[in-house]
């Protein structure tokens, strides 16, 4: 069947190639790092509009000092975390930044309860317009955060199975990725309401 | 032959063969009556279908799914009169054409427990509403038992519908009405101002008309389901499959891809009674038009997923992709 024993050498290697899973591990490498943007961008985005709440809230709670210290600490305590794409890598930085991810989401539920007791404030325009912006990062972040899980669960899937392990174990060496856990505290923290 | 079918199946579902015993007994009195016995593969399959079905079907119906796109309104709670609906329908209808943004209206009666931002966005990634590249799509979701409203921003409208702006289209626009309980005045008002909001910010792109793709997509659907056709009624005679290919293949040709004139009429027709006299021959020699066609065509349906019958002037997404933008309300 076949004549030249070059074309099966040729035929053989395309194969090996396209069929070791080397293409598709790097295509989800690349599909993680740009899930990775968009939840960087998200928690940024939240991080951005704090010192504006901090600051229309401070106008008609002034005895909430506590709460409202409470978030601007956790916000510088985001801000000293370097974001960069080492922090994908590193289990320990990873586990770092969601930490204070999460202690910045719970202070920020702890302030919304807090606003519950202030009818002026929650009927101020202003207030209303940062609860919606607030709302909405918040719902990018989780939209950001289950397509990254899903695409690492993804690129962690096409690292394990053969026979993509052994290209990575001999070419790649690329290790397990980490996906974002649910908070502990997550279950107990009151939930948003507007 | 009746009189004993019904005695056999009277015979078996008496009260004492009650459960699976009795349910057994039934099936195998149907199959004798249906003599699928002679094919004894069928047989023994049959049972295995239906119960690897039943087993697989409480796991599929334990989330809650997202329902099919049936046009711009999906009006599963009934909340918006006919009336209505026509002229969002065709207000929504005729925006898509100069703006190419697509508004889609969603209301289901109950979310059973799940949280609507998650389903909206669920069910934006499922129905891809807004154009591929441009992202321009709106899903206005609405939770009936809950009281729950959701407009779901596309990625490329975000710039000009923020959060801001869609939830003051919410709080201002859509709730009061709500309140009120006039769904159809909330819901036109609604439209109207996302229409607003977001007009100008994309045009229809001229060189990939939405029509045009949807016109080869269906003209390919269509021809695989005339070249179906066409076996199975050359099968039975070669004269009737030469004249259904000779009018068959120009007609699809004309009603789905271009309008033909008088000269590519007769080539095309020429070429349809050729197919339509010897491709049924071809097949019959090997095994006739049996399973292969068929599968073929299914293969096909299974497989166009961005296609999503949009083939018969119908509605579908563009591949548009959402980030989780837009507002939550409630009234």
């Amino acid at each position: 069947m076949i004549k030249n024993p070059l074309y099966f050498l040729i035929f053989i290697s395309v194969f090996a190639i396209s069929g070791c899973g080397y293409n598709t591990i790097q295509a989800n490498e690349e599909a993680v790092k740009a899930a990775w943007g968009d939840v960087e961008a998200s928690y940024q985005r939240r991080n951005d509009l704090i010192p504006n709440l901090v600051e229309v809230v401070k106008g008609y709670a002034k005895h909430e000092r506590e709460t409202l210290t409470a978030v601007t600490e956790a916000r510088a305590k985001v801000g000293s975390i370097q974001m960069s794409k080492t922090l994908l890598d590193d289990p320990k930085s990873f586990t770092q930044f969601q930490e204070a991810q999460g202690a910045m989401s719970s202070a920020l539920s702890r302030l919304m309860v807090v606003v519950e007791k202030y009818p002026d404030l929650k009927a101020n325009q202003n207030f209303r317009d940062l609860q919606h912006q607030l709302e909405g990062t918040e719902n990018r972040i989780n939209v950001a955060r289950t397509r990254y899980n899903k695409a690492i669960e993804t690129f962690n899937t096409s690292i394990r199975i053969f026979p993509n392990n052994i290209t990575n174990k001999l070419l790649l060496q690329l290790k397990l990725k980490e996906p974002f856990k649910a908070e502990a505290e997550a279950e107990k923290a009151p939930q948003m309401k507007f | 032959m009746p009189r004993q079918i019904g005695h056999s199946i009277y015979a078996h579902s008496r009260p004492d063969k009650s459960g699976l015993r009795g349910i057994l007994s039934l099936y195998l009195s149907y199959t004798d009556y249906l003599n699928i016995d002679k094919i004894k593969p069928l047989k023994i399959l049959c049972p295995a279908c239906i119960l690897f079905f039943i087993l697989l079907f409480p796991f599929s119906a334990r989330a809650l799914d997202v329902p099919k796109l049936q046009g711009h309104i999906n009006d599963y709670a009934n909340m918006i009169s006919p009336s209505a609906k026509v002229e969002l329908e065709k207000e929504l209808n005729s925006f898509e054409q100069t703006d190419s943004t697509q508004i889609v209206i969603l209301t289901i009666p109950s979310l059973e427990g799940e949280v609507l931002e998650e389903f909206s966005v669920k069910a934006a990634e499922s129905w891809k509403i807004g154009q591929k590249g441009k992202d321009n799509g709106i899903i206005i979701t609405v939770a009936k038992q809950e009281k729950k409203i959701r407009v779901e921003v596309g990625r490329g409208l975000e710039g000009v519908l923020t959060d801001l702006a869609a939830g003051r289209i919410v709080d201002l626009v859509i709730e009061p009405s709500f309140k009120r309980s006039d769904f159809d005045g909330g819901f036109i008002a609604g439209v109207h101002s996302l229409i607003d909001a977001s007009r100008g910010e994309f045009t229809v792109d001229k060189n990939q008309l939405p029509q045009r793709k949807n016109g080869i997509h269906s003209f390919f659907t269509i021809l695989i389901f005339g070249v179906i056709v066409l076996l199975s009624i050359g099968s039975i005679s070669r004269i009737f499959g030469g004249v259904s290919g000779a009018i068959g293949l120009p007609a699809i040709i004309h009603l789905t891809l271009m309008p033909i004139g008088l000269i590519s009429f007769i080539i095309l027709s020429a070429a349809g009674l050729l197919a339509g006299l010897f491709l049924p021959k071809l097949f019959s020699s090997g095994g006739r038009y049996s399973s292969g066609g068929f599968l073929s065509g299914g293969g096909y349906y299974g497989s166009g997923s961005d296609f999503s019958g949009s083939g018969f002037g119908g509605f579908s997404g563009g591949g548009g992709s959402f980030g989780g933008g837009g507002a939550s309300g409630g009234w």
